[in-house]
């Protein structure tokens, strides 16, 4: 049979490359999959735009599943309209949509020529890290519902949320931010370049007309940068200390205002020279150090709300006409048509239709729920068969489902008060202030006031823990993006820190370690013979449920044959007749095995006419490198197994997760309770999960890791981890520590220097020129340091890993 | 020693106007997408080739 499977050559669909399985469409020579894809050929080739498939091959998205057009509708609602639309004036509209599907070069070209496609489109450009395409269209021709068909027609569906339509103003602070670092990184290079003429020459030109002018330059070129480039110190630290708490903002708001107004009484009381250059560097390299901090990567959401699970709008009916409503104007008492494979928002009562509905998104369990009139429907599943109608019981933000959202400890969310960076700087700047206060008193009972006014105030200039914290956030900065090329994305830098301290790792079954959607199946029994097996083949195909869907793709050939007396017994089994055979496939007890066992899953039987042939068994397909990554974990970690669904792997795995800390048939809301009850035992916990049921945890536990499939939707979470990367975990954590040592290390680097900057300045002897070598130098040196350093690391953790 | 005064003001002038190159091409977000146009940029011999009637691309 496997033979048989193999001797048929494998035919790839044109479009999107997958294996044309069930059905075959072909036209002038080229195989399609499904309908779908066939369709958005046609398109492109009435448009003469198959370039689209030169560009790189098969660059299509697979149309098997295709979403209900009738969604877009709600797109013409003014309110809606208005919050996707944002420039219009009169005849162009420009709207951005994000588009998922967005995957290759030949993407970006088809998106980009739209206008081909439809005159009234004048023209549509793709911003490709952020899988956005932003479309300037004529008003008045075509609808903003018709623009989202367009792009979902040729196989890139726009996907409408909720969270889409509040706005976010976080461009507009990137932006900001590199112009502050812009003005203070020129005002930095010329301030220094005017001083080096003083630095060089001893103690001044000779020229003082000369001398005043390069000072006076230098303090006008400090003024943006004092007064603008720097207000988010200045805010950030005035915020810090009227809620009493010390961040690490403090010290360097300190050390620029300290350097600002000690160099205007440098210049104007003392005609000297002041440290100009020292304040625009300190204000330069810590932006510079800030926008690396806060580089993320812009595809990925880390604050996914149920929000932008749902979507926009859903199907309504009002005496007897159906109209799409937005999912925010939902209210209770209203009728709901939920289609096949469409999402249920709210929860309802069924009140027309069969329902079948697939949580295995929600709670992990993979075989559909049935639901008869009157039962209650949880939002977050999903219908699988025909329409059904609901009606609403309760608003979507009130929800079962949603309410995990409102259940976290929002306290423990304070990632970066805990860091040890914070910690250390803070310990770092009363030490130092302590220091200078001695020598400030030393030079005072010498009788040399000058001296120890200037030991009181200079060690602030030098000693300000700029280096201790650029090492922290270069380290991690950089740590970060290796950490991206794994495949393993960080919400920030505290993440690392976190990871380190982990001592409980709680793993979700289903989807995480499991691979979703696959079963093995194995049969054993008497031998079945190729007709009987076709026979079977063909029954099974006749249900839904997926140990019925997974017998018919193991056995293969159903085609043929008529069936009769075909019956469905919910959750126990199938059975029909043909050509006089008898066929019954469920449950021991529906196919009256003497002495079966009350609950097996798993598991079904197989009869013919009557009698026991063999059965088939199911196991979920666990990932590849899975027991070698538990068994490098083992030892280090405790680790703990949830899972929404029910036990049958429980054999398998009590090899790997001892008995107690395994826990089958979990709700959402049981999973957040064990990460709350593990937190209060004092663990640190790192959860890793896939699904909506994960998301309470994710969020509860220390560090939340969302595994990503190719659906596009992963819960709100500290990490995205790509699912093919799960494996890798121990590396992952290796490689934290690691960086955490590389930390430890240019902070030992930091002190050395700032240990000479003392030096200078408790004797009340820090000229601009000592100041103006040491502060760049360190910066320098240290940056160069952590950056080499975590680049070697991954390295050889990368190294590591391509051998094994 | 004039001279030297001229110049120093023309350097930061100069040096000024390239801050100002800067700042006006971040805010037309320069540095927001940086690969979709080292793609784009290859798009329009393709289009050429292909096709005979190749109207000009509408500018953004």
């Amino acid at each position: 049979m496997a033979e048989n499977k193999h001797a048929t050559t494998v035919l790839t669909c044109y479009h999107c490359g997958e294996e044309c399985k069930d059905e075959d469409f072909v036209i002038e020579e080229k195989h399609f999959c499904c309908f779908g894809c066939q369709t958005v050929y046609e398109i492109l080739q009435d448009n003469d735009m198959c370039a689209y498939y030169d560009m790189s091959t098969h660059p299509g998205v697979n149309r098997r599943v295709i979403a209900d057009t009738r969604k877009y509708a709600v797109l013409d609602d003014e309110q809606v309209r208005t919050s996707f639309v944002h420039f219009s004036d009169g005849t162009q509209s420009h709207v951005t949509f994000y588009l998922p599907a967005m995957h290759c070069s030949s993407c970006i070209w088809l998106l980009e020529h739209l206008h081909k496609l439809d005159p009234a489109i004048i023209s549509s450009r793709v911003d490709f890290p952020k899988k956005e395409v932003r479309i300037v269209f004529l008003e008045k021709e075509i609808a903003l519902s018709k623009v989202a068909m367009l792009c979902d027609s040729v196989g890139y569906e726009p996907l409408l949320s909720l969270s889409d339509l509040e706005q976010k103003p976080e461009r507009s602070f990137q932006r900001k931010r590199l112009i502050k670092i812009g003005i203070a990184g020129f005002a930095f290079g010329n301030v220094m370049m005017l001083a080096f003429p003083e630095y060089l020459s001893g103690a001044g030109l000779n020229d003082p007309a000369l001398n005043n002018l390069f000072r006076m330059i230098a303090l006008v070129l400090s003024l943006p940068v004092f007064f603008y480039c720097a207000d988010e110190f200045y805010i950030s630290s005035w915020k810090s200390l009227k809620n009493k708490y010390l961040n690490i903002d403090v010290p360097i708001a300190l050390a620029i205002i300290i350097t600002f107004f000690r160099s205007l009484y440098a210049v104007f009381v003392e005609h000297g020279a002041g440290y100009f250059d020292t304040m625009n560097g300190i204000v330069f390299f810590m932006l510079v150090g800030r926008y690396f901090q806060d580089l993320t990567y812009k595809t990925i959401s880390f604050d996914r709300d149920y929000k932008s699970y749902f979507p926009l709008s859903v199907s309504v009916v009002k005496k007897g006409e159906e109209a799409q409503k937005p999912l925010s104007a939902l209210e209770n008492g209203d009728i709901i048509v939920v289609r096949n494979q469409e999402l249920i928002p709210a929860d309802a009562l069924l009140i027309k239709g069969k329902g079948q509905i697939d949580y295995s998104f929600v709670t992990g369990e993979s075989e559909p729920v049935d639901k008869r009139i009157g039962d209650l429907v949880y939002a977050g599943g999903r219908q699988v068969g025909a329409a059904i109608e609901l009606k609403v019981v309760k608003e979507v933000s009130q929800s079962y489902l949603t309410q995990l959202w409102n259940n976290i400890d929002v306290s423990r969310k304070d990632d970066e008060k805990q860091s040890f960076v914070q910690i250390l700087g803070r310990y770092f700047a009363l030490i130092v202030l302590v220091i200078s206060t001695i020598a400030f008193a030393y030079w005072l009972l010498q009788g040399d006031m000058q001296r120890a006014l200037d030991a009181l105030i200079t060690p602030m200039i030098v000693a300000c823990p700029c280096a201790l914290l650029l090492s922290a956030t270069f380290t991690n900065g950089n740590a970060i993006r290796y950490f991206g090329k794994f495949g393993i994305y960080l919400k920030n830098a505290f993440v690392i820190e976190k990871m380190t301290k982990t001592d409980a790792i709680v793993f979700d079954k289903t989807g995480t370690l499991t691979q979703s959607n696959t079963t093995s199946t194995a049969y054993t029994g008497e031998t079945l013979t190729a007709d009987l097996q076709h026979k079977i083949a063909v029954v099974a195909a006749q249900s839904t449920h997926p140990y019925s869907k997974a017998i018919a793709r193991y056995l293969g050939n159903t085609t043929l044959y008529g069936v009769q007396h075909f019956t469905e017994v919910q959750g126990q089994g199938i059975e029909a007749d043909i050509e006089g055979t008898h066929i019954q496939i469920g449950s021991a007890g529906f196919v009256r095995m003497p002495n079966a066992l009350p609950q097996e899953h798993g598991v079904a039987y197989i009869a013919i006419d009557g009698r026991v042939q063999g059965r088939f068994t199911f196991a979920n397909k666990y990932r590849e490198g899975f027991e070698r990554m538990i068994k490098s974990l083992q030892n280090r970690y405790t680790l703990y197994l949830l899972s929404g669904d029910n036990d049958a792997d429980k054999a398998y795995l009590s090899a790997y997760f001892p008995a107690d800390h395994m826990h089958f048939n979990q709700t959402p809301h049981d999973k957040l309770r064990f990460i709350k009850s593990l937190q209060l035992r004092h663990k640190n916990v790192m959860m890793l999960g896939d699904g909506l049921n994960d998301a309470g945890a994710l969020q509860q536990a220390d560090t939340g890791v969302a595994v990503a499939h190719s659906s596009n939707f992963t819960p709100a979470s500290d990490v995205v981890m790509d699912v093919q990367q799960l494996t890798q975990l121990p590396a992952l954590f290796s490689y934290a520590h690691t960086a955490k040592r590389v930390i430890l290390g240019s902070f030992v680097l930091s002190i050395i220097y700032n240990v000479v900057g003392l030096y200078f300045a408790l004797q009340g002897a820090l000229s601009p020129v000592v100041a103006a070598i040491l502060m760049p130098l360190s910066t320098i040196t240290i940056v160069s340091f952590t950056t080499g350093m975590t680049t070697l690391a991954a390295r050889w953790v990368m190294g590591k890993r391509l051998a094994e | 020693m004039s001279v030297i005064i001229v110049l120093v003001i023309a350097s930061v002038v100069v040096a000024g106007g390239f801050l100002l190159a800067f700042i006006w091409s971040v805010k037309h977000g320069q540095y927001e997408d940086d690969y979709t146009p080292s793609v784009r940029m290859l798009f329009d011999d393709e289009s050429t080739a292909n096709k005979s009637h190749s109207t000009n691309k509408p500018k953004k």
